[in-house]
């Protein structure tokens, strides 16, 4: 059978049938093993536009954590009465519309943090983490599972902005949360709030993941031959 | 399995649409009055800031007279009277956009009729450049050229006897001019062009009619 025939007759399982089963994985990997930002690489945009305080990288996270979770519950409890053909077009329809309740609700929150974050709060809607989620996941998962993945996921992305806000902010404007940590001498390092340095800090995270992932795997070999 | 109807895939989509419209307008109607109440405190605080001893603030309509902005005047400019404790008028707002370097820059500006001078300048929304072009914010120097901008009209009273101006970093000598920021030069320029034009577009009008608002009328 083509792949095409295969894809046009597989049957999502009805609810009861599904697996519900929730781990310390389902949670987890989006923290640690799958990483959103550092090991899946997506959600570059905000990544690398709003990390430029503290902040603004906590907001971001929380923004996008409330839009993910909601998008995926409401696409999970919905899944089986999605077609296949418009998928696509509901998950986005679905998404835009908690991305346009976030952006209220934070205007109604404050105004300065709204404006500090500027149009980045509308393209969370753009945010290939959420449509992958609601596509690889929530499609095929129950609600309870589903949401407690992007809970994981969530907080995985925004721990990945906080570690791009802090260094960055601490470096070029040297403060943390506002909060001045140097003395009237210290000569910020203005280049690190700028674009180039979301690339120069989010480098340095890719490196020391990489680098802990092959210290991981030299130890693995070394225990295996060792045995 | 049979593919599904037209009909269902058009039901699917006006269904999740029809749920989309309904969640956003009932977040809409539950957030406005709360927006519209931040707009209005934000703008309350820039008036304070730009307008040092003020403790209360009454808007008008100028055209060419000046209207008490009970909200349902739609035509002329929105200015602010700002007022002391003893409701004596302490100076003007006035708000101004004009073109930085990366988008429009949106600013207050205080005025105050008995010196003919600007008294306070804020920053309301801008996108200028993190770290650089975002000093015209929070550069205590540069702000510092707003706290008496000689804004005087001239002897016939249709224009500013000495335009704005913004000039190179640590050469001002007068005082109408601005002393740009050295590395925010465009951002900084931009806000003495935006405060040259509109004061030359609006004093003329506004100076003769600050004289009746002097007191605020309860």
């Amino acid at each position: 059978m083509s792949e095409s025939a295969q894809s046009a007759t597989e049957v999502i399982p009805p609810l009861k049938e599904q697996d519900d089963t929730i781990t310390a994985d389902t949670f987890m990997e989006g923290i640690w093993k799958n990483n959103p930002v550092f090991v899946m690489l997506l959600g570059m945009c905000p990544v690398l536009a709003v990390t430029n305080s503290t902040i603004n990288a906590l907001a971001m996270g929380i923004a996008s954590t409330l839009v993910l979770v909601a998008s995926t519950a409401l696409v999970s409890f919905l899944r089986n009465h999605i077609q296949k053909q418009v998928r696509i077009a509901t998950y986005i329809v679905i998404i835009a519309t908690f991305v346009t309740l976030v952006d209220y609700a934070i205007q109604a929150i404050s105004l300065d943090l709204y404006n500090a974050l500027g149009a980045f709060i509308q393209l969370i809607v753009a945010n290939c983490m959420i449509l992958g989620r609601a596509e690889a996941h929530a499609s095929k998962n129950t609600v309870r599972k589903s949401v407690v993945n992007a809970l994981g996921m969530g907080v995985g992305f925004t721990i990945a902005l906080l570690c791009l806000g802090v260094v960055r902010e601490v470096l070029g404007s040297g403060t943390f949360l506002g909060v001045p940590l140097f003395g009237d001498q210290f000569q910020s390092w203005v280049v690190m709030i700028l674009p180039p340095g979301g690339f120069f800090v989010l480098a340095f995270w890719l490196l020391f993941f990489a680098w802990n992932e092959e210290r991981k795997e030299v130890k693995l070999e070394t225990v295996k031959e060792n045995a | 399995m049979s593919s599904p109807s037209n009909a269902a895939l058009i039901r699917t989509l006006g269904g999740v649409a029809a749920l989309s419209g309904l969640l956003i307008v009932l977040v809409v109607e539950w957030t406005a009055p709360i927006i519209e109440q931040n707009r209005k405190e934000a703008i309350a605080r820039a008036i304070f800031q730009v307008v040092p001893g003020a403790t209360s603030n009454q808007p008008y309509m100028l055209t060419d007279t000046l209207t008490l902005d009970d909200g349902n005047v739609t035509e002329g400019e929105r200015i602010y009277a700002a007022y002391d404790d003893n409701n004596q008028l302490k100076g003007i707002a006035l708000a101004t956009e004009g073109q930085g370097y990366q988008d429009v820059i949106q600013v207050l500006y205080g005025y105050n009729p008995a010196c003919q001078c600007v008294t306070g300048m804020k920053v309301l929304k801008h996108a200028e450049t993190p770290g650089l072009g975002d000093l015209i914010l929070k550069d205590p120097p540069f702000l510092a050229n707003f706290d008496a901008l000689d804004v005087s009209l001239n002897p016939a009273g249709d224009g500013i006897a000495n335009p704005v101006n913004a000039v190179k970093h640590g050469t001002k000598q007068n005082p109408w001019e601005i002393d740009s920021i050295s590395g925010a030069t465009v951002s900084s320029v931009a806000i003495g062009k935006m405060i040259r034009l509109h004061t030359a577009k609006i004093l003329p009008t506004l100076y003769p009619l600050s004289e009746p608002i002097k007191e605020r009328t309860p």
